[in-house]
């Protein structure tokens, strides 16, 4: 029998370090990893003894790409362990950034990194050679989204105006009026962008997934709700630690998410929208449906619709808020320090980030648990992988190794945040 | 004429610096039309071999395998430049730094045998020479664009090595310490940020780093009168840039 070894040392456009190593024995498949080997940054462990108010800036250096996600997950445990109510107009004031957030990095991965795969090319540079407007488009929504973190946040990358309760300053009402143009601008560009890559072909595949994800009675889920499953579950955030856990494994700096039977599930722009599609706008249904998209979407190539699906979702959200705002004071809620301890769970862009943090009665944190969404959906992703090497081993090594790629890149894995780095080894005996 | 190869390294870091670059979405293209990018794995799946003309890492140095290959990295540039905290200053994950890395890695793995990590975290000019730096976390784009057309012309970037309160008495960004009596560690740290917390009535938190002759002990004296207690002080000087030495030193003065 021949032997055939697939291997990716360093995997490219995906936020991290990273590899894939695959060993074929003949038409089995003998070994497949896929490995995080980003150096190991020990974020638990030097928030412990850190004050709780420093909890969200800290973490949101786990992420450049989703420092929205730690400063949301990580505020919210906070102020739960510590009794702090935030007001309706915070709560929408972060939701309008969040969907900056989305934006900016929904883009980012579908243009620049994703769309590449389906267009045999490297990058967004060379796929401005050929379709120049598609780029100038995509870099102009990405820009969007960070004018929306700018202008909220104070930084696209690390935002310094959040705080536990709420916001140092509530910008001012001309600087979100000056959004509301590109927004309305935005809404019809995403739709255009998403419906020319719909026109991408698309490998046929489908994975069998428990999609996991935030729920709300009204909203599309981004800051807030309880978690679901598609095989039923429906709990507060307060027990994901009963029902979700992480395993280290040998190859990884990155720790395995499962569920209590030890299946793996998926979260991420996936799992949002099979879970919760009815929440979407009557044009985000519009455009999913003229994208050839159903209900739910479980061929996992097509997650690059879905990322284009969710941002018209959030520019649509943003300024619907954006239309809304009035500058509020005070900017934060507080409360006396206290001894205690809180979940905090959002829909960071690849999805559940989770916190949970423990606060002496000092206000200083005993302990941190942070359950990034990169390693609840490693174990997913290796089933993937092993699934797609199955269906596609006809191909060459250089063609497998490139939908290999593709299938780790379906995920927008943020290895950053998982620990962070790809590597694909493929070995055929 | 060919055009520079232009590198971009990843350590260890949160991607923030290197998504600096690809958020400068008005000067991306052209960008990439006056230097051929010629390793970037962030962005392209596309890699050239070097050697490189110019450059940026990001990260700091914290395992034996980072600290083998940033000395190839070296070697294959003719200039390298750090960016950010982490590669500057260590970055937050510098915080070990004053702890014992045995107790950290039993705190977040299970199995701490599987990972191989250095005692420190380090900036990258305690590996290898670096022919330049920008500060923050994360890098400000107007002084990434600056610095790497500098670069490329030749000449020395006009990046500011004053103090935040400079940069804040320029902008006519109210002081928040004097004004309403808010720590801040501007006066020890370098402008570059723009003043961006000061603005929003937040003391800036020296994600820049120390300015050059940071004066740490006075500013720990106006901290203890506004209140501050030891473990408080020690915290501020011990964050973004941790391994910095003027900040490294005043915060071992508060342990």
């Amino acid at each position: 029998m021949t032997s055939r070894i697939l291997q990716v040392d360093a995997l490219a456009r995906v936020e991290g370090e990273g590899a894939l190593y695959v060993k074929l024995d003949g038409e089995r498949i003998e070994k497949l990893e896929f490995r995080i080997f980003e150096p190991p940054r020990f974020f638990e462990a030097l928030l412990a003894g850190r004050d709780a108010h420093e909890a969200p800036d800290i973490t949101s250096r786990i992420c450049g790409i989703c420092p929205i996600a730690y400063i949301m997950s990580a505020s919210h445990a906070v102020e739960a362990a510590q009794g702090i109510e935030v007001t309706q107009e915070i709560r929408d004031l972060r939701r309008m950034l969040y969907c900056g957030e989305w934006i900016q990095s929904h883009v980012l991965h579908a243009a620049m990194l994703h769309a590449p795969d389906f267009l045999n090319l490297h990058d967004a540079m060379a796929i401005a050679q050929v379709e120049p407007d598609l780029v100038r488009t995509a870099l102009r929504l990405k820009k969007l989204g960070n004018s929306l973190m700018e202008v909220i946040g104070g930084r696209a990358v690390h935002p310094v105006n959040t705080r536990i309760g709420g916001f140092y300053k509530a910008p001012d009402a001309s600087a979100i009026a000056a959004l509301i143009p590109e927004l309305e601008w935005g809404v019809q560009a995403a739709r255009e962008v998403a419906l020319g890559f719909a026109k991408f072909t698309f490998p046929e595949d489908e994975g069998d997934y428990v999609f996991v994800s935030l729920t709300h009675p009204d909203l599309y889920p981004i800051t807030e709700g309880r978690i679901m499953s598609s095989a039923g579950l429906d709990i507060d955030i307060t027990e994901f630690p009963d029902h979700f856990f992480e395993t280290h494994v040998a190859r990884s700096n990155a720790l395995h998410g499962h569920m209590k039977d030890g299946t793996p599930y998926l979260v991420g722009p996936l799992a949002r929208y099979a879970n919760n599609y009815d929440r979407l706008s009557e044009g985000c249904k519009e455009t999913a449906e003229a994208a050839g998209l159903g209900r739910v979407v479980s061929n996992p190539f097509q997650s690059i619709l879905v990322r284009m699906i969710e941002v018209q979702y959030a520019i649509e959200d943003a300024l619907r808020l954006a239309r809304a705002y009035q500058p509020f004071q005070p900017s934060f809620s507080d409360a006396p320090l206290r001894e205690g301890q809180g979940h905090g769970a959002t829909e960071a862009p690849r999805g559940i980030c989770y916190h949970h943090y423990s606060v002496g009665a000092d206000g200083r944190i005993r302990t941190a648990q942070i359950v990034p969404p990169t390693s609840q959906n490693q174990p997913q992703i290796e089933v993937d992988l092993t699934r797609v090497v199955q269906k596609f081993m006809h191909l060459d090594d250089d063609a497998l190794r490139w939908r290999c790629e593709q299938t780790i890149r379906n995920y927008d894995p943020c290895i950053s945040c998982a620990t962070h780095f790809l590597k694909l080894t493929v070995e055929r005996d | 004429m060919t055009r520079p190869k232009l590198a971009v390294w990843k350590f260890a870091s949160c991607d923030g610096c290197q998504l600096t670059l690809l958020d400068c979405e008005d000067e991306l293209l052209q960008l990439a039309e006056v230097v051929d990018i010629a390793q970037f794995l962030e962005a392209t799946s596309e890699i050239k071999d070097g050697p490189y003309d110019i450059s940026l890492v990001e990260g700091s140095i914290t395992t034996p395998h980072d600290a083998k290959r940033i000395r190839e990295v070296r070697a294959q540039s003719k200039v390298l430049i750090a960016i950010g905290a982490c590669a500057t200053a260590g970055g937050i994950q510098a915080l070990r730094n004053f702890a014992d890395v045995g107790a950290y890695t039993n705190t977040v793995y299970a199995h701490p045998e599987y990972i191989d990590a250095l005692p420190e975290s380090a900036a990258i000019a305690d590996h290898v020479a670096v022919d330049g730096e920008l500060r923050g976390c994360p890098v400000s784009k107007q002084q990434l664009i600056e610095l790497i057309t500098a670069t490329l012309a030749a000449r020395k970037p006009h990046i500011p090595t004053v103090s935040q309160c400079v940069e804040c008495k320029r902008a006519g960004t109210a002081c928040v310490m004097v004004g309403k009596g808010v720590p801040c560690m501007g006066p020890v740290t370098q402008a570059g940020c723009g003043n961006l917390c000061p603005k929003i009535g937040r003391g800036c938190y020296g994600c820049f780093g120390p300015v050059a002759g940071a004066n740490t002990t006075a500013l720990s004296a106006q901290f203890a009168e506004l209140g501050l207690d030891g473990r408080q002080m020690r915290d501020r000087f011990r964050s973004y840039a941790a391994a910095a030495p003027e900040f490294a030193t005043e915060s071992a003065a508060h342990d």
